[in-house]
């Protein structure tokens, strides 16, 4: 090897190293936080589940036995089997009725922008006020829901009191939240290729043929995208149904809690009775059930259509 | 003619009869989309429609059965009782400052961090990126007790810098967003830049900030929307009553005086007007950042 090409390695791998310093110098508040705010409060919950821990007494190591005793909790699973109703039944509702919402907003109607902000309203209001609203639209007595189920001829609903109706109350309310959702899968709609669905249409395809051969696949990561997200957001179902639910004295989850979803019990657990051991077993007994859905989530992917890029 | 019938399900109707019947079948596929996206529309405006109209009723209006459809005195002086129950203005104002240093902290930190991963060539940056961004799937439930505890430590519990301050660190959605705003801005630009001398700061701040503002401005509506609706972050943290946020306001004003319906829709309406304003404001800038957000996931 010559002086001139050692040289020349060498002031190369000065220029990598800078480069690779000038990234990593603005990338730094995300070290920092990931650090910060997800890698050491992993960590850290894990070894407080293994403890009883009241935040005023240094934690005591105890073992499994927050895990133990999560087993024989019933209250616990209650909240668990409550949270799996909303994934397993609220979120596949809410997803196909978007869905539908986004596939009759693109057939091009008139005034598509006026629906559009109808739609994506309700989505960006503060949660507590909305979940007010919805308190007074479910009253049970003087609720403009059952006035107008009466005036149809039918009986009043306890939609929060009648533990078999109050989560379906809830998915019957999230319908209303689901703005997002729409616009994001009417801006997939409108990627998806012409040209495809033209070529479909000569051969002689119907609508439905269309969507199912046509739309579904090519709109398949932008389903795939909201189901992972939308996984995520119900196992940490809170705020619409600690307002309807929490009284004045702290607690919260409706009529033979019906209502109590995982993360309402893990708030309880941690900052009512400061359970901070027991809560963190909660915490990373969620953790590994995410980790696993969205593992099961890629796992199965291989509907999942990847238009190449050019 | 039977093809009039309006709303025969189009896809089983007229199939493969040639050119003319499919555009009589999207003609008819228009109009039950027409019907149906209107009555949709009005159910999603009926309860906004009610909570207004409730908060202008009487106390004794509000139970009429069966109800009126519209108040018979609009009491306009409802909305002005609604802020006397609780510290109404108090509150949204802590909101407000919280809302102004979360956007502040997020939009500075979120693009550095874009730019290096962006417009910084180095070994190992899209794993590390990847890495980043398998955060967005971290639910807070995880992380959230070992920070209440450190925050309470620092004696940050009863303040707002447990909201505030983890804005200045980055938000990986809001990177991925950015990422991808930047990386279709061509390389020519930052080289000629480079060769005029300018370092990857000077090219940050001249070149790329100018150019992405428009996702800027995404950002931080999704953020104020983001921090404006939180509930569970300020009721950890925020324990002393005059920093509460407006929605914990709300939430009190609910267990305490749950059967003034009228005073409570009043306040809710209140609520809901700084974000619907900002909507109507802004909607292009929102529809095109979900757009952004939602497509390349």
């Amino acid at each position: 090897m010559t002086a001139a090409t050692n040289a020349r390695t060498l002031n190369l791998n000065a220029r990598k190293l800078r480069s690779l310093l000038t990234g990593l110098a603005f990338i730094s508040p995300a070290i920092i936080g990931f650090l910060a705010f997800a890698a050491w409060p992993i960590v850290q919950s894990l070894y407080y589940s293994f403890t009883d821990y009241n935040v005023l007494q240094p934690p005591i190591f105890i073992g499994l036995e927050n895990y133990r005793d999560l087993l024989n909790d019933r209250v616990y699973g209650i909240a668990l089997r409550n949270t799996l109703y909303m994934v397993f039944i609220g979120l596949p509702i809410h997803l196909i009725f978007d869905f539908l919402m986004a596939l009759l907003l693109a057939t091009q109607i008139r005034g598509l922008s006026i629906y559009r902000t109808i739609f994506y309203l309700p989505s960006i209001t503060p949660v507590v006020a909305a979940t007010i609203v919805w308190l007074w639209l479910f009253n049970g007595q003087y609720g403009i829901l059952n006035v107008f189920l009466e005036w149809l001829g039918l009986q009043r609903i306890g939609w929060l009191t009648d533990p078999r109706f109050t989560k379906p109350s809830l998915i019957f309310m999230g319908l209303w939240f689901g703005g997002n959702t729409i616009l994001i899968y009417l801006a997939g709609l409108r990627d998806v290729p012409v040209s495809l669905l033209e070529a479909a249409e000569l051969d002689g395809a119907n609508a439905l043929r269309k969507t199912w051969h046509v739309t579904l696949p090519m709109m398949s990561p932008v389903i795939f995208y909201t189901i992972i997200i939308n996984v995520i957001g119900y196992f940490q179902y809170f705020t619409e149904a600690w307002v309807l639910t929490a009284t004045r004295d702290g607690s919260a989850g409706g009529p033979l809690n019906s209502m109590l979803f995982y993360a309402m019990y893990l708030y309880q657990s941690a900052f009512q009775l400061f359970k901070m051991g027991y809560a963190s077993a909660q915490a990373w007994i969620l953790f590994a059930i995410v980790l696993l859905a969205t593992a099961v989530l890629f796992r199965t992917s291989g509907w999942v259509y990847y238009r190449s890029e050019e | 003619m039977r093809a009039s019938k309006p709303l025969m399900p189009p896809a089983f109707s007229l199939q493969s009869l040639g050119l003319h019947s499919r555009r009589r079948q999207s003609a008819l596929m228009k109009g039950f989309a027409y019907v149906v996206c209107t009555l949709m529309a009005v159910a999603y405006v009926f309860p906004l429609y009610w909570m207004i109209t409730t908060a202008l009723k009487t106390d004794v209006e509000v139970f009429l059965v069966p109800p009126s459809l519209f108040p018979k005195d609009p009491q306009w002086g409802n909305f002005i009782a609604s802020t006397q129950y609780i510290p109404f203005w108090l509150y949204m104002y802590n909101t407000l400052v919280i809302c102004a240093l979360t956007i502040l902290g997020t939009v500075i930190s979120c693009s550095l961090i874009a730019y290096g991963f962006a417009r910084v060539k180095w070994p190992g940056r899209n794993l590390v990126f990847l890495i980043y961004l398998s955060t967005i799937m971290l639910p807070a439930q995880v992380t959230m007790i070992p920070l209440y505890i450190v925050f309470r430590q620092l004696g940050w519990v009863g303040t707002i810098w447990p909201l505030v301050v983890p804005a200045f660190f980055g938000n990986a959605l809001y990177v991925f967003l950015l990422r991808q705003f930047m990386m279709t801005i061509p390389n020519e630009l930052s080289d000629a830049a480079r060769i005029d001398g300018a370092g990857e700061l000077g090219i940050f701040w001249r070149i790329i900030v100018p150019l992405i503002k428009p996702a800027l401005a995404t950002v931080a509506l999704f953020t104020f929307v983001a921090t404006y609706r939180d509930f569970l972050g300020p009721l950890i943290s925020l324990t002393e009553q005059n920093q509460w946020t407006i929605s914990l306001g709300l939430k009190m004003f609910q267990n305490m005086y749950g059967a003034q319906w009228q005073l409570m829709m009043a306040a809710a309406t209140l609520t809901m007007i700084p974000t619907v304003i900002l909507f109507f404001l802004t909607q292009r800038t929102f529809i095109e950042g979900i757009a952004l957000t939602g497509i390349k996931g």
